[in-house]
């Protein structure tokens, strides 16, 4: 058995036991990225010079035991919007396109600390702004499990990396649904945690009020691994919160007896993809026969959470990438006439459309007139959601229910209708608004072959929760069409 | 003119705080240092880089809030001001704009016209800018981050004062109270201390204002009281031509002494404001307070009617030294060491002042120790030098800093006590000057004082002037 | 469409934002945004009066740091990243006339 299909921290053991050593499984990865980049592209910048020579220094570290934990010598990727000193990051813009930051995103560093190996930044959608990962400046991802078919986005190339085991586990940050949407089209676990649990210093902002990162990675003990190293009260990020709950991988037991699962009725109506909506209610069945007990009941407010969504985020992300205007970094036009002209000419080359529209609509939202009408109301709707979820989680220990409406889109298929294709983050983005902590588990696939997520929901600090029951779900994971050995672009 | 006009002016003025570090960041605030070497990836905008409240600034606008009898909103936040310029390297200014940390205060300003009450509309927190340098040689603009995120706080007023008078009354009161404080230094010249005037005018009696303009970029009381004078002159010309004022936002030029529109296409003049997602709110309890106030220390009125009553010095004195915080507290020290408040007083009244009217100099350019003042004054007072050496040591004292010990001995400046020597230079100078002598047993008192003048030359000041006045006198009575 | 765009808002937002749109583009975004604002619309179903704005959904507040300075020069390496700088300092095209 190859190395690459091993889990983050089945490798960490392996290491650590002496059986292999972070340089081995670098150069396998470097390989494995080699293989099948050109094909998946799930990478903006691969740190080609930079692995070994870090995981030669992460070998010394563990055998002189300076580094004992579980990710010590494991090679990983970071979300592209993340940054890495010394190394590019670009989010995916053409006005990052030569940004070299002088300081590492905090989680990051929590990261370095554990023994990680960044084998290089991962591909998403420009600013993180769309659910496929088509709309980045330096080319789509494809999805592994069909090449034809989007990896979802943003963290498309997170997910892809991770699926096609171009990396062993990855970063990615989710605003709307960024990590648990295309964990569900890759066939990956991942974790959007409570706001404030990783810190943001040094994550490349979109809408400030609602971005987290996560881990992205093969299962649900990988996740708790590594949640677990990246979180931090960081005095550097305002809106860190300091958690002394942060023992994750105590919650890696299979036992969900007693625990109280709501499926919102709101989540499988009218827009749901009858297999998703089948594998779904499957894998509640399966909790069920575990000793949860599950109910459906109404959460309400589903479809307003899209549109505040839009308001606040496009509104916090017109401000936050104000400051992509050529002077201090990234692009500056050619040729311009004036100041005024260099910031509107080397914004318009910068950036995309997608990343245009939004700003647009959030200088909109926010101009003289609007506030009250667009951006309060939202704010106020924001309100109301999280005092739905309130409610619910007085009755449930976790909420049920599916990541995304269906399964991976073909290539292209999506970006024609900017609205369509915000409407299919309709089960993740409540969750943002709310600050509340979500998981992807993958459950089952498709008749397609593509992968479909489950989603589980906590209320605020109550990661471990979704943990035990994403756990025990992985553990009883053994029907038809639930294996997720990706097995190369072979067996497709 | 055949109207009469009234002028309304309102001030906003921003005050760089005393704090050693910027509002967001650790980055030192210290003034000067080459371009861009007290910047970080916060106070530059750095992609996801995040502020961090300075407590200090909050405590200082606190303080200031306070003095000024403001009403304290106890739950206030930080919005985001956006707009494009290269010296705002965010492009947006965070700023207070929904919940401010201070309003509806008020300080009492004197003016010839007499005493009235300026209203305080606000008071809120906010970052300073980066310095924009013009390059003539490239044709081109240089930015310089190191004043970027120096907390600010600007201090609104009502629309409560109607003269260049009462504005410059207004800003001497403000300056005051927070140099009291400690909480900026408030010089205008540096730009610590920088006030955007609103004029409006209207005629006499009129219940409504007129339409008002914004003056910015005006850094001396003189250039303001200027400012003042050519944006009234100019409304009430453009009123007399039957035409409306606009409201803008105008350039002074003190050079030019005139001001013109600051508008383009580009300035859209919409902010749009909304609340900083990256800070959280900032709750003020009672107790925080009740803090703040025990703390703040003696202000300028109570220490003028202090100064009065334990020292006993009049009520203009007391105003000339307390209208500095700097020369208060050099006087103050001086005093605690040499305990002559009145000495004191008089050195720092009228040979300190007259030296720093000569260098053109404010009292915040004092920098001779209260050291060395007092023992200046002991050496006087013991007999050590007389009054004319010491006002020249004193000029070496403000000038330089000079310890008066070392000088005094190294100058041999001490006073010559030795008899002998003075009765032998007296006898000499009447015996070389027999018309004096005639001259003052003719009646010419004068004469006498002819001749201490040269004694004390011939002495090269250094003599007891008393005793050479007696010698001189027991010489004439001699002489008869 | 319940909102329709001008020609002027779009050029006016255009200017808020800094952006400068083609006129195909120009027509696209008063599309783009008259659906959105369409759609966002459907707020106003909601009765939402007596409900105070949720910026941050935990009441966290008094984040502070002391004022203690942190920071080096490290001005060389960020200026690395600066389109066009001079003499330490970032370069930008006029600001005055």
């Amino acid at each position: 058995m190859s190395l690459l299909e091993l889990t983050a921290v089945e490798l960490g053991k392996k290491i650590k036991a002496g059986e292999t050593t972070a340089i081995e499984a670098a150069k396998e990865s470097l390989e494995q990225i080699k293989k099948y980049e050109d094909t998946i592209h799930a990478y903006v910048t691969v740190n080609q010079e930079g692995v070994l020579k870090q995981a030669k220094k992460v070998q010394r570290q563990i055998e002189d035991g300076t580094l004992t934990g579980p990710l010590a010598g494991v090679p990983m990727a970071v979300k592209d919007n993340m940054c890495t000193r010394d190394m590019l990051t670009t989010c995916s813009s053409r006005i990052l396109y030569n940004f070299i930051p002088t300081y590492t995103a905090e989680a990051v560093v929590n990261l370095e600390k554990a023994g990680a190996v960044i084998l290089g930044k991962t591909n998403m959608d420009e600013f993180a702004m769309g659910s496929t990962t088509e709309t980045s400046a330096y080319g789509v991802t494809r999805n592994p499990w069909n090449t034809d078919h989007v990896p979802g986005g943003s963290s498309g190339g997170s997910c892809a990396a991770v699926a096609a085991n171009e990396c062993f586990y990855a970063l990615g940050s989710d605003t709307g649904g960024s990590i648990r949407q295309p964990s569900s089209f890759c066939g990956v676990t991942g974790i959007k945690p409570t706001y404030g649990t990783v810190s943001r210093y040094g994550l490349i902002a979109y809408g400030s009020s609602l971005d987290q990162i996560g881990p992205v990675a093969k299962d649900v003990t990988d996740c708790a691994v590594i949640l677990e190293a990246i979180a931090s009260y960081d005095k550097k990020d305002s809106t860190s919160i300091p958690r002394n709950d942060c023992d994750f991988t105590s919650a890696l037991t299979d036992d969900v007896r007693g625990m109280r699962i709501g499926i919102p009725r709101d989540y499988l109506g009218e827009g749901l993809d009858k297999e998703v909506k089948d594998a779904i209610l499957q894998a509640a069945k399966v909790l069920e026969e575990k000793g949860a007990t599950v109910e459906e009941f109404d959460l309400s407010l589903v479809e307003y959470a899209i549109p505040a969504y839009y308001v606040i985020a496009s509104a916090e992300a017109s401000s936050n990438l104000s400051r992509f205007d050529g002077v201090k970094y990234g692009l500056r036009a050619k040729e311009y006439e004036g100041l005024h002209n260099m910031y509107k000419k080397s914004r318009s080359e910068g950036f995309g459309p997608e990343v245009k529209r939004r700003i647009m609509l959030g200088s909109f939202v926010l101009s003289s007139g609007y506030y009250d009408a667009y951006y309060l109301k939202a704010l106020r709707t924001k309100a109301l959601i999280k005092k739905a979820f309130d409610k619910a989680f007085e009755t449930y220990d976790v909420i049920l229910g599916p990541a995304a409406p269906s399964t991976a889109p073909k290539l292209g298929e999506s970006l024609s209708d900017p609205l369509k294709m915000y409407l299919g983050d309709i089960y993740t983005i409540s969750v943002n608004l709310a600050g509340l902590p979500g998981m992807t588990v993958p459950c089952k696939k498709d008749s397609k072959g593509l992968p479909i997520g489950l989603q589980l929901i906590g209320d605020c600090f109550q990661e471990k929760k979704i943990i035990r029951a994403g756990y025990a779900f992985e553990q009883s994971r053994n029907y038809e069409g639930s294996k997720f050995i990706w097995q190369g672009r072979e067996s497709r | 003119m055949s109207r009469q006009y009234e002028t309304v002016i309102g001030l906003e003025v921003h005050v760089e705080l005393a704090t050693r570090t910027k509002i967001f960041c650790g980055c030192s605030t210290e003034f000067g240092g080459a371009p861009n070497t007290h910047t970080c990836p916060v106070c530059t905008g750095m992609p996801g880089s995040l502020p961090v409240l300075n407590k200090q600034v909050v405590e200082y606008a606190l303080a200031v809030g306070l003095a000024t009898n403001c009403r304290i909103n106890q739950y206030c936040k930080f919005d985001r001001k956006n707009y494009f310029y290269p010296d705002n390297p965010q492009n947006y200014q965070i700023s207070q704009l929904y919940l401010p940390i201070c309003h509806d205060g008020w300080v009492e300003i004197e003016t010839l016209a007499g005493r009235k009450k300026v209203g305080i509309h606000e008071i809120h927190m906010e970052e300073d800018a980066g310095k924009l340098i013009h390059d003539e040689w490239d044709d081109c603009t240089l930015v310089d981050y190191n004043r970027s995120g120096v907390p600010l706080i600007e201090i609104v007023s009502e629309p409560d004062m109607r003269s260049a008078d009462e504005v410059i009354a207004y800003l001497e009161k403000l300056r005051l109270i927070i140099q009291y404080l400690g909480a900026s230094d408030c010089k205008l010249q540096e730009g610590s201390m920088r006030a955007d005037v609103n004029l409006s005018v209207r005629e006499a009696g009129a219940g409504e204002f007129g339409t008002r303009t914004e003056m910015k970029n005006i850094n001396s009381f003189k250039a303001i009281a200027r400012a003042i004078e050519g944006e009234r002159k100019r409304q009430i010309e453009v009123l007399e031509e039957g035409k409306k004022v606009i409201q803008e936002t105008r350039r002074w030029d003190d050079n030019k002494e005139s001001s013109r529109a600051m508008r383009s296409k580009e300035d859209a003049q919409d902010y749009r404001y909304f609340p900083d997602p990256d800070l959280t709110p900032v709750v003020i309890s009672d107790q925080w307070i009740q803090e703040i106030r025990d703390r703040q220390p003696e202000l300028r009125t109570e220490k003028m009617v202090r100064y009065q009553e334990e020292f006993q010095i009049p009520q203009y004195d007391a105003e000339i030294l307390t209208d500095s915080k700097h020369m208060a507290d050099i006087f103050e020290a001086t005093v605690e060491l040499c305990k002559k408040p009145k000495e004191v007083s008089n050195w720092l009244m009228v040979e300190a002042m007259r030296l720093l009217k000569e260098h053109g100099q404010d009292p915040e350019d004092i920098a001779f120790s209260p050291e060395h003042l007092a023992r200046l004054i002991q050496m006087v007072d013991s007999g050590v030098i007389n009054r004319t050496v010491a006002k020249t040591v004193f000029e070496e004292i403000f000038a330089h800093n000079v310890d008066p010990d070392a000088y005094v001995e190294e100058k041999g400046l001490k006073v010559v006590n030795d008899e002998g020597t003075l009765r032998k230079t007296i006898e000499e100078i009447v015996a070389a000057n027999p018309q004096s002598v005639e001259d003052y047993h003719n009646g010419k008192e004068k004469a006498m004082g002819f001749l201490v003048g040269q004694t004390m030359r011939a002495m090269k000041g250094k003599a007891d002037p008393a005793m050479v006045n007696k010698i001189v006198k027991e010489f004439l009575i001699k002489e008869k | 469409m319940a909102n329709v765009i001008s020609d002027e808002t779009i050029e006016y937002v255009g200017i808020l934002a800094k952006l400068e749109l083609s006129k195909e583009e120009k027509e696209e975004a008063k599309k783009d945004m008259g659906r959105m604002l369409d759609y966002i619309d459907m707020l106003n179903e909601l009765d939402t009066s007596g409900v105070e704005p949720m910026s941050h959904v935990f009441a966290m507040n008094n984040v502070f740091r002391e004022d203690v300075v942190t920071n080096g020069d490290d001005r060389d390496n960020m200026l690395k990243n600066a389109p066009e700088c001079k003499d330490g300092a970032y370069k930008v095209p006029k600001t005055v006339e």
